[in-house]
């Protein structure tokens, strides 16, 4: 027997995610549960539904509902988090239990910082009723914007990933601190290949409001761009001027921020330590365009505006004018070095200009486009170097012009060293393919001296 | 598919891993006959549940549906200098559902654990499957597998973590970077205690029912050493590996003796030379070579990247199409052989069955040089008929069906894959005796593979160089590109089985969403010619 076709709205089975007042009642119940001298309760759910398609047909599509309590619970300088995702009563009090033994066994945390009381927190409205109603229908209605035309077309071969998701935090403790965020978001990646294997092309958006989200133009541009990556020629490795679409500056730069700790600065071992002692704060670190912040509110971003300890986040700036402004500082050490702790940012936004992409083009006699990167790993933390490979459409530009696909490159270069070596920049973007997760905003920019080290046979 | 005959004339692994077993055991004091725990047994309430689950999903419509309901520990401590940074343990159960409906997939997962909650879960899995199902092309067919009827496994620990205070582990860590710490230079140390335990309980609408348990243990270290003047700093990382066993493997690891040497080599990195680029010849530790086989040999291997099902993240592989290279591809010398498996003694992805029910067999991925097979579930090893009927084997799924979670659709993912061990009784130290000028590499540092797996660069953790056999001084910013054929093209000499070791990562990721999956490769040292080195220092 068959279902007849019709909408099949994704319900929960454990009806979606927590809401901000279920989730401060349940904080309060573990709190009343406490023998601790302090107790830090995080209750987090998701809802997520997907699908994913290859070699032009669906592959695995999925419907997934999750909600975990971590309990942290201290006495003096000893905790122990225990985290569970049994949610009943019974279970709670057995997890409040477990998180009390094992703190009292374990070893002083000198460096454990008292719980925060209450904050003022301001909220960011994440969560879009489009996103939450999302069909399984409607996702395989979005997908087959790329099916279609690549089977239609007989020399394409699609494979993608559509997610929607849905999820809420929220943070509270004995000391009476309260944080909520709750948000939706879309996410859509796709890679059209061309059936001779010398074509691939790749994009993607990203969004909390699914009504933003232009899934067929993505497509499109997947399209486009493998039929324009076919039959790629081999050029000499070297350093070249390159133009780097929105992802492919992402992917490096993003990179900066794992480094922004200002202990580990202080310490001796960041690229962000100054020879001779302490750190390079207050320094010209790269070109002077550019501008690094972090903002939960800013309209492109709609982040958890607080951190994992409670500390709200506003603006931040950690670069200005290519100077270091501002380096993570954690509460502990930014009481031990006198400082004021900044909170940990949720978000990664550069600065950018208002070059186009076709305006880069133009302006450049001989040059590499690069779509995005791949496989990106640390090779020296001293200098940020890091080596990856170029991937989904690499393009030679000659006179102006896109001349023709080139083979994929390696590189071995920094985000440091390219944000010096700035020629132009265009529109800031959100962008979908962040493996490190949260909300990165940044621009496509022009760089000169890209230092490709060798060539890859991959397409 | 290989039997067992082709093991025994090549070497066996099996039987190095009984000898390895043996040794292991007298190096910590368990005795031949020290009892392991016994395999777990199935609760009753389990087993209605997950029977639940699949008749739902049989009435609903499904043609065969399989439900895995799981209990996923994690426990873990970590610590810098003299200090606890962390004290962590995670508890996460739930069911997940699978349906075939009409030959398209549907998933669904919920931690609600009531025979309503499943029996919802199983139906909203076949309404995914039939929502989806207008995306079809070709419908999935299965290979057959034997049914597996209520029968249960564990991996091979003594000693479950989870009975272990957290006080002893803490102190273990704390005497390993005190240690450590004595070193020159070493101002820091990061080191800490993983554990996983992973309850697993199976069944599908072929009539198996499993249940399994794995614990999974690692304890990883970094020790970083800092000029005095502050201008240069290096790490020393990468040293113990993980391992499918329990806290008697931590134990038998003597963190506390090892970190002296681990932190003098840290320091003495400060000091080494940067090394000159160009051709070297490259002898590698197996505990560097596990990543590399991993890389350049696992992920390309995998089926659904050669047949473009990973396009989209992890990429595809430069084994395609398979009807061009299975049988036809040289990946390297005719003493090259390397084995696909689950059933490695105290590796990573070791198991008794996999996530579609089947026992898994081993298998030969590279036999006497040429690529011979790929890495199969059920689903995929149709797709390879044409290949076992030329050889006169059944077509069957090697059983390396995998989900990290009961909230995660199971689907390929790589089993141990292992480099195996020369005839020769050769050692580490025999292969460097046996260079006149190269570069000794130990341990994993950065790695980076392109998506079809061709050019890679890789770093290490200490680089020794060689000058007529002898190792005369420790160099420093060290990686070496390759090309994936040419490389192992070029490996000329191989350890024997003496010299073999298992090297693993805890965190291996595929798949949208992404996966983890914890995997094992073992390897003897091995020697590659002429290969080309590049210096990663640079001034910031």
């Amino acid at each position: 027997m068959r279902a007849p076709r019709r909408l099949i709205p994704i319900v929960s089975a454990d009806g979606g995610i927590i809401s901000r007042a279920d989730s401060q009642a349940m904080i309060q119940r573990v709190v009343k549960m406490s023998a601790a001298e302090s107790i830090s309760v995080n209750v987090s759910s998701n809802e997520t539904n997907n699908l994913r398609f290859a070699a032009n047909q669906v592959s695995t599509a999925g419907s997934v509902s999750d909600a975990n309590v971590a309990v942290t619970s201290a006495f003096g300088p000893k905790r122990a988090t225990v985290v569970t995702n049994n949610l009943t009563d019974e279970a709670l009090r057995a997890t409040v239990k477990q998180s009390e033994t094992l703190a009292k066994l374990a070893p002083d945390d000198p460096e454990a910082m008292p719980n925060l009381g209450p904050q003022n927190i301001r909220t960011v409205t994440a969560e879009f009723a489009s996103t939450a109603g999302l069909s399984a229908d409607q996702l395989v209605r979005a997908g087959l914007t790329a099916l279609e035309p690549a089977r239609k077309a007989g020399d394409l071969v699609a494979a993608g990933y559509l997610v929607a998701q849905r999820a809420s935090n929220a943070l509270g403790n004995s000391k009476g601190l309260f944080a909520y965020h709750s948000n939706s978001n879309v996410n859509y990646t796709v890679t059209v290949r061309t059936t001779d294997g010398t074509g691939s092309g790749w994009a993607g958006a990203e969004h909390p409001d699914w009504r933003q989200l232009d899934v067929a133009g993505v497509s499109a541009r997947a399209i486009d761009k493998a039929r324009l990556s076919r039959n790629p020629v081999a050029i000499e490795p070297g350093k070249y001027t390159v133009i780097l679409e929105p992802q492919a500056v992402g992917d490096l730069v993003q990179l900066i921020g794992f480094y922004g700790d200002a202990r580990s600065s202080d310490e001796g071992r960041s690229p962000f330590t100054k020879q001779g002692g302490g750190n390079k704060l207050g320094e010209k670190i790269i070109d002077p365009r550019i501008t690094i912040t972090a903002d939960p509110f800013d309209p492109m971003v709609l982040a958890q505006p607080w951190d994992f300890d409670g500390l709200p986040l506003g603006k931040q700036t950690f670069i200005e004018k290519g100077v270091l402004k501002e380096l993570y500082y954690s509460r502990f050490w930014a009481k031990k070095q006198g400082k004021q702790p900044t909170g940990a940012p949720t978000s990664f936004i550069m600065s950018g200009g208002t070059a186009s992409v076709e305006d880069m083009i133009r302006s450049t006699p001989r040059g590499i486009l690069v779509t995005r990167l791949w496989y990106l790993r640390e090779v020296d933390p001293r200098t940020i170097l890091y080596t990856g490979l170029t991937r989904d459409g690499t393009f030679l530009i000659e006179n102006g012009k896109i001349s023709r696909a080139v083979k994929n490159f390696r590189f071995n270069d920094s985000p440091l060293f390219m944000l010096n070596n700035l020629e132009a920049m265009g529109r800031p973007v959100r962008l979908a393919g962040t493996e490190a997760g949260g909300a990165v905003i940044v621009p496509p920019i022009k760089v000169k001296d890209f230092n490709f080290t060798s060539l890859s046979d991959a397409v | 598919m290989t039997n067992r005959r082709d093991f025994v004339k090549q070497g066996t692994l099996v039987a190095g891993a009984i000898a390895a077993e043996a040794a292991f055991r007298k190096a910590h004091g368990l005795a031949p006959h020290t009892p392991e725990p016994p395999p777990p047994v199935m609760d009753a309430a389990t087993r209605e549940l997950m029977m639940d689950a699949l008749n739902a999903a049989k009435m609903a419509g499904a043609s065969y549906a399989d439900v895995r309901i799981g209990r996923y520990l994690q426990n873990f401590v970590q610590t810098r200098e003299q200090q606890i940074t962390n004290v962590v343990d995670t508890d996460s159960m739930g069911a997940g559902v699978r349906a075939l409906v009409d030959g398209t997939w549907g998933f669904a997962a919920t931690r609600t654990m009531t025979k309503d909650g499943i029996a919802d879960t199983a139906k909203k899995a076949v309404a995914v499957a039939k929502a989806t199902r207008a995306g079809r092309d070709k419908p999935v067919e299965l290979a057959p597998s034997p049914v597996y009827k209520d029968v249960s496994w564990k991996n091979a620990y003594t000693i479950d973590p989870w009975t272990i205070p957290i006080e002893q582990k803490a102190d273990l860590l704390l005497k390993a970077n005190a240690s450590a710490m004595k070193a020159q230079n070493v101002k820091f140390v990061f080191s800490g205690m993983f554990f996983r335990k992973n309850e697993r309980n199976y069944a599908n609408t072929d009539g198996s029912v499993i249940t399994q348990t794995i614990i999974q243990s690692w304890a990883p270290m970094q020790f970083t050493a800092v000029a005095p003047d502050q201008s240069d700093f290096q790490n020393r990382g990468s040293v113990s590996p993980p391992a499918g066993r329990g806290y008697e493997y931590i134990l038998a690891q003597d963190l506390a003796g090892n970190a002296v040497k681990w932190g003098e080599e840290a320091s003495q990195k400060l000091k080494a030379k940067p090394v000159d680029v160009g051709r070297y010849d490259l002898v590698l530790h197996p505990s560097h070579l596990w990543l590399t086989i991993h890389e350049s040999i696992g992920h390309p291997t995998e089926l659904d990247r050669a047949n473009g099902y990973e396009a989209n993240y992890a990429g595809t592989s430069f084994l395609a199409p398979p009807e061009k290279v299975l049988g036809k591809l040289k990946y390297g010398a005719p003493f090259m052989n390397v084995q696909g498996d689950r059933s490695q003694v105290g590796a990573l992805a070791t198991i008794g069955y996999d996530d579609d029910g089947v026992k898994p067999d081993d298998f030969l991925i590279v036999k006497n040089g040429m690529f011979n097979d790929y890495q199969t579930t059920r689903e995929q090893a149709n797709w390879l008929k044409w290949w076992y009927d030329s050889k006169g084997e059944p077509t069957r799924s090697h059983g390396c069906s995998y989900g990290d979670s009961w909230s995660s659709v199971q689907f390929q993912r790589m089993p141990n894959v292992s480099l195996m061990p020369g005839d020769k009784e050769q050692s580490y130290e025999d292969l460097i005796a046996a260079t006149d000028r190269g570069i000794a590499i130990v341990g994993d540092g950065s790695f980076s593979i392109d998506q079809q797996r061709y050019n890679a660069q890789f770093g290490g953790q200490v680089f020794h160089e060689i000058k007529g056999g002898k190792i005369v001084g420790m160099l420093k910013d060290v990686a070496y590109q390759m090309r994936t054929p040419d490389f192992w093209n070029a490996m000329d000499m191989i350890g024997g089985r003496r010299s073999y070791e298992l090297g693993g990562s805890f965190f291996d990721g595929k798949g949208q969403p992404s996966q983890i999956n914890a995997v094992s490769h073992g390897s003897p040292p091995a020697r590659f010619r002429n290969i080309n080195v590049i210096n990663t220092g640079r001034k910031a």
